[in-house]
């Protein structure tokens, strides 16, 4: 077992003037191996996002427990925090993500700027020829499309040969021809032992998936696998 | 890919960002260590003068005009001369409390080939003098023989070599310590010398000196006070006793001086506090309002293992840099205007202009630094803290 996440529950309160509790999970478990792909399914604002940043120790679950093999991440600092997630996660958000001063090749790199890595040049540059950015590894950010940035996300989450790949929605703005791609590569990603979770909204998603997990009310229903 | 190569590169990068930021920081530094240098420097003419003219007393002839004339000379380096008997050097000399007496005369040069203007030639009495020779900062040890003289630092002429006033080639033997002055242009000769050069003045057809000989007449007399007497009641006393003569207050002499120049002092203060001021106020919005711009950026730093503490570094470290280098182009423009153009300074501003020493303007450079690379990571540790503490999950989910 890799990740364990045991009665999370996540509970906001809105703004305004009302100030309204708001349940976002409730007492949701959660268990993810190595080398397997999840795929967590559900509408917009139903709780998806929450839950894989609470995964990834982005944000903090206001009960129940997360635990990386026998480390409880609650308990560590926010240094070693950081740490964890530099080393053993790679983390895919919505949207644009790459830092506007750095080329593709930089933006592979990034996180080995925080632990350094011995081979980070050769991984990016193979990294790169595996997503096809070769081309693009001297450019800017913002001369590539929505395809070659999401590409991008995903070979810089692979940089540090992570554990466990976190992606948010990583084709949202992607036709499905481009978000086939992706899910490819994470596909291949979790065949050389990470575990992959994805969440998204695109049911062809499930295809690629080992397990795949619904989310309705705060709750995660298993639709498919083990 | 290393942090610091992170930082280079979003210094390098950000070139707007950065050149508004450098701009500030080099208007700071500039300002800071250019308002300390010429504050510095007015206060060291003024002090250099009423040093370098060592006398508590300066008899002149009683016209107003002729003390508003020695002030120009003085202040401006504005060539002026006149004269008055001779005799009074002996009066004077009697007068109860005068210890040391040295009489000078002002002679103005017609253009000299050293300069595209006219010089102060100031004939002094080389057994008597009290007030040139302490200044000697280049040879001359013994008495000024014919066609000899002692040149201002601000004559180009050196020792060794020759000028020639009215077609007479004199040879400089010395050279003063610079007063930032208008002493500073003046030519030292003794009587002999000024005799040969009004001459030489007088074969040129230059008749309104030919009747004025040192032999009969002298421009001024600077005396030393005994101990232990009152130098307002010795000035007082020549002033009832001798007719023809006022005399001055050395001190008194620079008042005005000194009020005009603490009138600028002040202001050059308060101008250096306001440019402080504004330029941390300004720095303090830049960065506040770079915490916008850069939110998704550090989100994403964030989400890649970012410390909190690894992020507020890079906000610190990006504007120290930026401060450093601003600093040093600061102080090097400041250092390009101010001392190069110390004369001009000194011309415009009428006021003697006289500039620290190495030593000293170090302090004003360390200071101006130290202003600088203080504000600048002071005024980003707000934007610092909340770069630092940006809600990843939130900031991330909200897409571009």
């Amino acid at each position: 077992m890799l990740i364990t996440a045991q009665n999370i529950t996540k509970s906001y309160q809105r703004k305004g003037k009302t100030k309204a509790p708001v349940q976002v999970l409730s007492n949701t478990d959660l268990s993810i191996e190595s080398g397997k792909v999840y795929v967590i399914l559900g509408r917009s604002g139903s709780g998806k996002s929450t839950l894989l940043n609470i995964l990834s120790g982005l944000l903090t679950s206001s009960t129940g427990t997360v635990r990386y093999d026998d480390t409880d991440i609650y308990s560590l600092t926010d240094g070693e925090l950081s740490q964890l997630r530099c080393k053993r996660v790679g983390y895919i958000p919505q949207g644009q993500s790459a830092v506007g001063t750095l080329t593709v090749r930089e933006n592979v790199l990034l996180p080995t700027a925080i632990v350094g890595n011995a081979n980070g040049f050769s991984r990016a540059d193979h990294l790169l020829e595996q997503f096809g950015l070769t081309p693009l590894r001297d450019a800017r950010p913002d001369e590539l499309s929505g395809g070659e940035l999401r590409r991008l996300s995903i070979a810089r989450a692979l940089i540090n040969s992570p554990d466990v790949i976190f992606a948010d929605e990583p084709t949202n703005d992607l036709d499905e021809e481009n978000s086939r791609i992706v899910f490819e590569q994470l596909r291949n990603a979790a065949q050389s032992g990470a575990a992959v979770v994805i969440v998204t909204h695109e049911l062809f998603a499930q295809e690629f998936a080992d397990v795949v997990y619904r989310m309705q009310q705060g709750s995660l229903i298993r639709e498919k696998g083990q | 890919m290393s942090i610091r190569k992170l930082l280079f590169f979003n210094i390098v990068r950000r070139p707007l960002r950065t050149f508004a930021l450098l701009f500030i920081c080099i208007v700071m530094s500039a300002a800071v260590f250019g308002g300390a240098v010429i504050s510095a420097s007015l206060q060291n003419g003024i002090n250099s003068l009423e040093q370098r003219l060592g006398a508590d007393i300066i008899v002149l002839p009683e016209s107003a005009s002729e003390k508003v004339k020695l002030e120009n000379i003085l202040l401006q380096g504005t060539p002026g001369y006149f004269y008055m008997d001779k005799n009074i050097e002996n009066t004077l000399a009697g007068v109860d409390g005068v210890d040391k007496l040295s009489a000078q005369y002002f002679l103005v040069s017609a253009n000299a080939e050293c300069c595209t203007v006219q010089v102060q030639i100031i004939g002094f009495d080389d057994e008597t003098d009290f007030s040139v020779k302490p200044w000697l900062s280049e040879a001359y040890s013994g008495s000024l023989g014919r066609n000899e003289i002692v040149v201002g630092s601000g004559l180009s002429t050196r020792v060794g070599h020759t000028l020639k006033l009215y077609g007479v080639e004199c040879k400089a033997v010395g050279k003063l310590e610079s007063t930032g002055t208008g002493l500073d242009t003046a030519v030292y000769a003794s009587a002999d010398t000024v005799r040969d050069l009004i001459k030489a003045a007088e074969s040129k057809g230059i008749s309104v000196l030919s009747k004025q000989s040192p032999d009969d007449v002298i421009s001024s007399v600077y005396i030393k006070v005994k101990d232990g007497y009152d130098i307002d009641e010795v000035a007082a006393n020549i002033n009832l006793g001798i007719d023809g003569v006022q005399a001055v207050r050395t001190k008194s002499m620079l008042t005005g001086t000194a009020d005009k120049l603490s009138v600028i002092s002040g202001s050059v203060t308060v101008l250096i506090i306001a440019v402080w001021v504004l330029s941390a106020v300004i720095m303090l919005i830049v960065f506040t309002a770079l915490v916008n711009e850069r939110k998704r950026e550090f989100a994403v730093l964030r989400a890649v293992g970012f410390s909190r503490r690894k992020l507020g570094t890079q906000v610190m470290s990006e504007t120290l840099v930026i401060c450093l280098i601003g600093a040093v182009i600061g102080i090097a423009i400041a250092s390009a205007v101010v001392f190069p153009f110390s004369r001009l300074i000194e011309t415009q501003s009428g006021l003697p202009f006289l500039s620290p020493g190495i030593l000293t303007s170090l302090g004003y450079a360390a200071l101006a630094f130290g202003a600088v690379i203080l504000t600048g990571p002071l005024a980003s540790v707000y934007s610092a803290y909340r770069l630092s503490r940006v809600d990843t999950a939130k900031i991330l989910r909200e897409g571009d």
